[in-house]
C-alpha cells in the first residue's frame, strides 16, 4: 500500500476523537485502585483500634503526609508520562522534597535520642510488616495505573512503569499508614520509603514489558 | 513558534473534532516532514524509511487522542517519530544512533520531503491477516468508504462492533508492524 493510501485509508470516516480519554483512564484508575485497596486493609489488617488518640499526634500527619505528597508528585508525573512529547518539569524535585523532609526530622530525632534508643527509632517493631504490606496494598492501584498507561501512549516506558509504580506505592503506604502503629520519623524514612519503591521497581522493570505501542 | 507548527495544529484540532478532510491534510503534510527527518536518521537503512514514515503515520493515528491542544504539535509528533525509530533500530541491533546529542525537536517540522519511495511492506497484506471481525469493518469503512452504518449493515454486526474493529484493527496492525522480524 503507497503512503498516500494509507492516508486515506486512516482518515477516511474518521470519526471526532474524545478529547478527556486521559482524564477518564485516570479517574477510573484511581477510584477503583483506591476502593480495593482500602477494602484490603480493612479485611486483612484493620485500622489501628487507637486511630482517635493517634490522630492527636503531629507525627501521625507527618506520616501521612509523605505518602500523600508522593502521591500527588507521581501521579503528575504518571500523567506527564502518559503522553508523547510532555515533559516532566520540575517533578523530581517535588517528589524528592518530602522525602528529605522526612529524613531531616528523623535527624534530629536520632540526634536527640540516646544511643541506646536509636535502633528501636529505625526498626520499630513492624519493619518487616511494612515491607510486606505496603507493596501488597499498592497492588491494585498499580495494576489499575499500568492498564490506565495502556490506553495512553507513553514514550519513555521504564520511567512511565516506575511512575505508575510509585503512584500505586505511595497509594498503598497511604491506607497501610491508617493499620500501622509505628510513628517515629526514622522508621517511616526508611521503611515507608523502601516498602513504596518496591512497586517502583517493578513498574520500571515491567514498563518496556507492558506499556509498547 | 514555526508556521508548519500553527498550520499543522489547526489541522489536526479540526481533525480530531471530525473534519475529515483537513485532518488528511494534516497527515499528508505531516508524512512529508517525517520522511526527511527519518531519512536524515536512517542512513544506514535507506529501504525502511517509507515503511517507518507509514508506522509512524498509524501510529500518529492511534493515538491521536493523546494529542492535547495545548501542547505544542512539534513536540507530541517528534516524540512518536522519535519512539517508533528508536522502536526500529532496537529491532534491527543498532544501538549507536540511539544517542544522538544533536536531535532537536523542532527538526522534525523543519525539513520536507515528498518524493515518497515504496513501502517494502505491504499494509493491505497485513489487513488481509486480520480477524474478521476487525478486517471487515476496516475494508468496507476505511477502504471502500461506506458508512458506519452500511457496514453494519452489510457484516450483521452492529453499528458499535464496527466502531470498535476499526479502532481494534488499527491497533492490532500497528503491533503486527512492531513483531515483524
Amino acid at each position: 500500500m503507497k503512503t498516500d493510501d494509507l492516508i486515506a485509508m486512516l482518515s477516511r470516516g474518521a470519526e471526532p476523537v474524545e478529547t478527556d480519554v486521559l482524564r477518564r483512564r485516570y479517574t477510573v484508575a484511581l477510584g477503583w485502585g483506591a476502593f480495593w485497596t482500602t477494602l484490603l486493609m480493612a479485611i486483612l489488617l484493620g485500622v489501628r483500634p487507637d486511630l482517635d488518640d493517634a490522630a492527636r499526634l503531629p507525627m501521625f500527619w507527618a506520616k501521612l503526609a509523605l505518602p500523600a505528597a508522593l502521591l500527588a508528585g507521581a501521579l503528575l508525573a504518571t500523567i506527564r508520562l502518559s503522553r508523547p512529547g510532555v515533559l516532566l518539569g520540575r517533578v523530581a524535585a517535588a517528589l524528592a522534597a518530602p522525602v528529605l523532609a522526612m529524613w531531616l526530622i528523623a535527624a534530629v530525632v536520632l540526634l536527640a535520642a540516646a544511643p541506646g534508643e536509636r535502633e528501636a527509632l529505625v526498626f520499630g517493631d513492624t519493619w518487616k510488616g511494612c515491607l510486606v504490606n505496603v507493596p501488597m496494598l499498592s497492588l491494585p492501584l498499580f495494576v489499575a495505573s499500568l492498564w490506565a498507561m495502556r490506553g495512553l501512549a507513553p514514550t519513555r516506558l521504564a520511567l512511565a512503569g516506575a511512575a505508575a509504580g510509585l503512584l500505586s506505592g505511595a497509594g498503598g503506604a497511604l491506607v497501610y499508614a491508617l493499620h500501622c502503629p509505628e510513628l517515629a520519623a526514622p522508621f517511616i524514612g526508611v521503611w515507608y520509603l523502601l516498602g513504596m519503591l518496591i512497586p517502583t521497581a517493578l513498574g520500571a522493570l515491567l514498563g518496556p514489558r507492558l506499556l509498547h505501542w | 513558534m514555526s508556521a508548519a507548527e500553527d498550520q499543522f495544529r489547526d489541522l489536526l484540532v479540526r481533525g480530531l473534532a471530525g473534519d475529515t478532510r483537513a485532518y488528511e491534510a494534516c497527515l499528508k503534510g505531516l508524512s512529508a516532514h517525517l520522511r526527511a527527518f527519518l531519512r536524515r536518521r536512517l542512513a544506514g537503512l535507506p529501504d525502511e524509511v517509507e515503511d517507518l514514515v507509514q508506522e509512524t503515520l498509524l501510529a500518529v493515528h492511534n493515538q491521536r487522542h493523546t494529542y492535547d491542544a495545548g501542547l505544542p504539535l512539534t513536540a507530541w509528533v517528534h516524540a512518536i517519530a522519535r519512539y517508533k525509530l528508536v522502536d526500529l533500530l532496537r529491532r534491527r541491533g543498532v544501538r549507536e544512533a540511539l544517542n544522538d546529542p544533536l536531535d532537536d525537536e523542532l527538526d522534525v517540522l523543519t525539513s520536507s520531503d515528498t518524493e515518497a519511495a515504496d513501502a517494502r511492506r505491504d499494509v493491505g497484506k497485513l489487513l488481509a491477516r486480520l480477524p474478521d471481525q476487525q478486517r471487515l469493518p476496516i475494508v468496507h469503512m476505511k477502504l471502500q468508504g461506506l458508512s458506519v452504518t452500511e457496514t453494519a449493515r452489510m457484516t450483521g454486526m452492529s453499528e458499535s462492533a464496527v466502531k470498535v474493529g476499526v479502532h481494534r484493527g488499527l491497533k492490532a496492525l500497528a503491533a503486527m508492524i512492531r513483531s515483524e522480524p
